[in-house]
């Protein structure tokens, strides 16, 4: 006769088969066009930066679990989607000082001291470039030149300008842009210059509508963010076209995809209903659409989604969707 | 078809280890044992009307209700009271009942006086809500409201239990009849069989009699928990059961397949509850439908199924979303054992738990509309004010957003007790 003593736990006693670590790597695999993308133009500088991201991150993680007594969760991943979406968000050639105080920055301030996964109020990767974007803002804004791989697997660097912050040079220096920005193509494929992660717009739509497929994001925030983003850009260039790029060089370049699909979507930083997530994208969109326009950053995506982070809690409050059957309050 | 509430789950049914096994009658022997608890509904126990060493004869009233929620309890076979004491349950840990050995295997049951008011032979029969809820069912039957539809359940969203399937291809016409019964009782206008589109032959089985009994048939999607009662009324009807309230608010009774067929066998044949079709299923050699005697051993069940497959770890009495996990198969089936699963170490998902990653997919699930992943954290933190006023008192506690949480937190599990501490605090509230 077999044991008479079984395992008691609650119901259900069927499961979903989706658990963290699977979510986790699918943003991983979500991710891998645009990783292809940065390593087709940056070569040798992507890979130090990937490689570089990934060790630091997981060491202080590792570390920072250990001195709060936790169990070590790297098996989560979330770590590693923190270092790859960070390394994203640096400049190609990054010195090696300023991807270990980015990683400290993430994961000790901006994860582990808020209790860890699941617990920080604010994306981790974007805190730690906000930090370095202030700190060192010349390191964080030397761009390099891409250089397809198949061409030239080269470790010199050729400094370039974004498309952004040459307009917001333009702009601020003479009043108006200057340069004619319609190489429209190259921005869609990646060939510009900016943060790892954020020049392919194509490969992170990609990404972005996998991640839907799969159903580990929802198309709210995506949607709303980029719908209200245009809707402040599109009338603003009609209106004065010599003082804002076109919409659709706003839309491709800098951080907006990168923003909209992986950064705002991070579920434990946006807002857990889907009505909270549209107001979210919203807040996000407009506020992206201001800063670019009308402030004194080329980029706005990373301080857009860190102020609306901050007020995810508040939406995720007064957004309670209505119970079946619910009574009026009286 | 029809799916008018939000949320629910696609869980994988396996229901094909069943769904073709016509219901198997269980043989009995001299001098087996059957425990019968006095307690198997929702309400105040049954009080004992059998001393140690009474012979007691199959359907025999053991057990007499008391109050007006609660309800009788038959012997489910002839034989002599061997003792009276606590019996395994999976609700409650403990549950007073009484022990039989049987002595005569071969008796059928004796009849009730069937000479009464309709709700007085239901109540005699001892007959409760059989989709497992068990709310004892002549209540339900004496509605305080005018009610305008009947809305017979036999949507059996449960993942791998076919007994209600079985029983709808199989007596269809006494549950046809049993809903019928308590149709014209009540007066009421409209009658309704709802059912799962994933039971092809349950529908046309009923559809046979649609027209000569005058009811309708319809068609579910597939979707758990399309059988909630609330799920259900909203679905078949469009109508919104308000919070707190019952269906006939709405003027709507819902009975379960299985129900309407004990209705019926009381009403025609005067039997009393005494038996019912259980799912034996997971990781048992023969998956079967069986008829059991209330009483029986959940391991005489497995027994007759040829035993485990493999090493048993887990046995869930119930179905696998809301059923019980019971820690010994002593445990005898109730009038509300509607499956026995069996899994192994291999067949039980992973329970890693992670911290909540806020990823929403319990509030996308949940077909009352809350917010499972915030809730969690006013339980944890015993924050019950908070937790009443984020509707924890709607919660059907049908499992979905545990099912779906990646993170594997126990969702639910924190809804049934924080609920109790809730009740108490509008318990208290009300006595101000």
């Amino acid at each position: 006769m077999s044991k008479n003593k079984f395992l008691v736990t609650f119901s259900p006693h069927i499961r979903d088969s989706l658990q963290t670590d699977k979510v986790m790597l699918n943003v991983i695999y979500a991710l891998i066009p645009a990783i292809a993308v940065s390593i087709y133009y940056f070569g040798f500088f992507a890979l130090k930066t990937y490689i570089l991201t990934i060790i630091f991150t997981l060491a202080f993680e590792a570390l920072f679990l250990k001195i709060r007594g936790r169990r070590i969760t790297l098996d989560d991943n979330s770590a590693l989607v923190t270092a790859i979406l960070l390394a994203m968000n640096l400049p190609p050639n990054s010195p090696w000082w300023l991807i270990l105080i980015g990683s400290f920055i993430a994961i000790v301030v901006g994860k582990q001291v808020f209790g860890g996964l699941g617990q920080n109020p604010f994306n981790p990767a974007l805190v730690a470039r906000v930090f370095l974007l202030i700190s060192w803002p010349a390191q964080m804004t030397s761009w390099i030149k891409p250089t397809p791989i198949i061409e030239n697997f080269n470790f010199d660097s050729v400094s370039a300008a974004t498309p952004l912050s040459q307009a917001k040079t333009e702009l601020i220096s003479n009043g108006k842009i200057i340069t004619d920005f319609s190489d429209f193509p190259a921005y869609f494929l990646g060939n510009i210059g900016g943060s790892l992660g954020e020049i392919s717009a194509i490969a992170l739509i990609l990404g972005g509508l996998y991640l839907i497929y799969k159903k580990i994001i929802s198309w709210h925030i995506p949607v709303s963010y980029l719908l209200s983003f245009l809707l402040i850009v599109m009338p603003y260039w009609l209106f004065f076209p010599d003082k804002s790029l076109s919409p659709f060089i706003h839309l491709f370049t800098g951080g907006l995809m990168l923003g909209a699909f992986f950064m705002a979507t991070d579920m434990v930083t946006s807002p857990i209903t889907k009505k909270g997530q549209i107001i979210f994208g919203i807040g996000c969109g407009v506020l992206t659409a201001v800063i670019r326009l009308f402030g004194g950053y080329p980029e706005g995506v990373s301080f857009a989604i860190l102020l609306m982070n901050a007020f995810v809690p508040l939406i995720d409050y007064y957004i309670r969707p209505k119970s079946l059957g619910e009574a009026e309050k009286v | 078809m029809t799916n008018g509430f939000i949320g629910g789950i696609h869980p994988d049914y396996k229901k094909t280890l069943t769904e073709n096994k016509p219901i198997e009658k269980l043989p009995y022997e001299k001098d087996e044992i059957v425990s019968i608890p006095l307690n198997q509904h929702i309400g105040a126990p049954a009080q004992e009307l059998v001393k140690k060493k009474e012979q007691v004869l199959c359907g025999q009233k053991i057990g007499a209700g008391k109050g007006f929620i609660s309800t009788n309890i038959h012997s489910s076979v002839t034989g002599e009271v061997v003792s009276i004491g606590n019996l395994n349950s999976p609700l409650t840990g403990k549950v007073k009942g009484i022990n039989i050995k049987i002595t005569n295997p071969e008796d059928s049951p004796k009849k009730i006086d069937t000479n009464k008011k309709f709700q007085d032979i239901i109540l005699e029969a001892g007959i409760v809500g059989m989709g497992g809820a068990t709310f004892p069912t002549h209540v339900k039957l004496s509605p305080p409201k005018k009610i305008d539809t009947l809305i017979i359940n036999g949507a059996e969203c449960e993942p791998f239990l076919t007994c209600d399937y079985r029983l709808m291809i199989e007596s269809t016409e006494e549950i046809v009849k049993g809903a019928k019964a308590i149709q014209e009782k009540l007066k009421i206008a409209n009658m309704i069989i709802a059912v799962e589109d994933n039971k092809p032959d349950a529908i046309k089985a009923f559809r046979e009699f649609s027209k000569g009994f005058d009811f309708k048939v319809q068609e579910l999607e597939t979707v758990y928990p399309q059988g909630g009662e609330k799920q259900l009324i909203l679905s078949v009807l469009g109508r919104i059961v308000p919070e707190g309230k019952l269906p006939l608010e709405v003027g709507v009774i819902v009975h379960n397949v299985a129900t309407c067929k004990a209705v019926y066998d009381a009403v025609e044949n005067g039997l009393p509850l005494t038996e019912r079709v259980v799912t034996v299923t997971g990781a048992v050699k023969e998956p079967k439908n069986l008829l059991v005697k209330i009483g029986t051993p959940v391991s005489k069940l497995i027994d007759i199924c040829g035993g485990y497959v493999g090493e048993p770890e887990k046995i869930v009495i119930g179905g696998p979303m809301m059923g019980f996990s019971t820690n010994t198969t002593d445990t005898p089936v109730s009038k509300a054992t509607s499956g026995v699963i069996v899994f192994r170490q291999e067949d039980l998902p992973s329970l890693k738990m992670t911290n909540c990653i806020r990823c929403g997919r319990c509030v996308t699930a949940c077909p009352m509309g809350l917010v499972p992943a915030i809730m969690e954290q006013f339980a944890i933190s015993e924050l019950y004010e908070r937790l009443l006023d984020w509707h924890v008192l709607n919660c059907i506690e049908c499992g979905c957003c545990s099912y779906v949480c990646p993170a594997r937190r126990p969702l639910v599990g924190y809804f049934k007790t924080g609920k109790r501490q809730v009740m108490n605090i509008v318990k208290e509230r009300e006595n101000k």
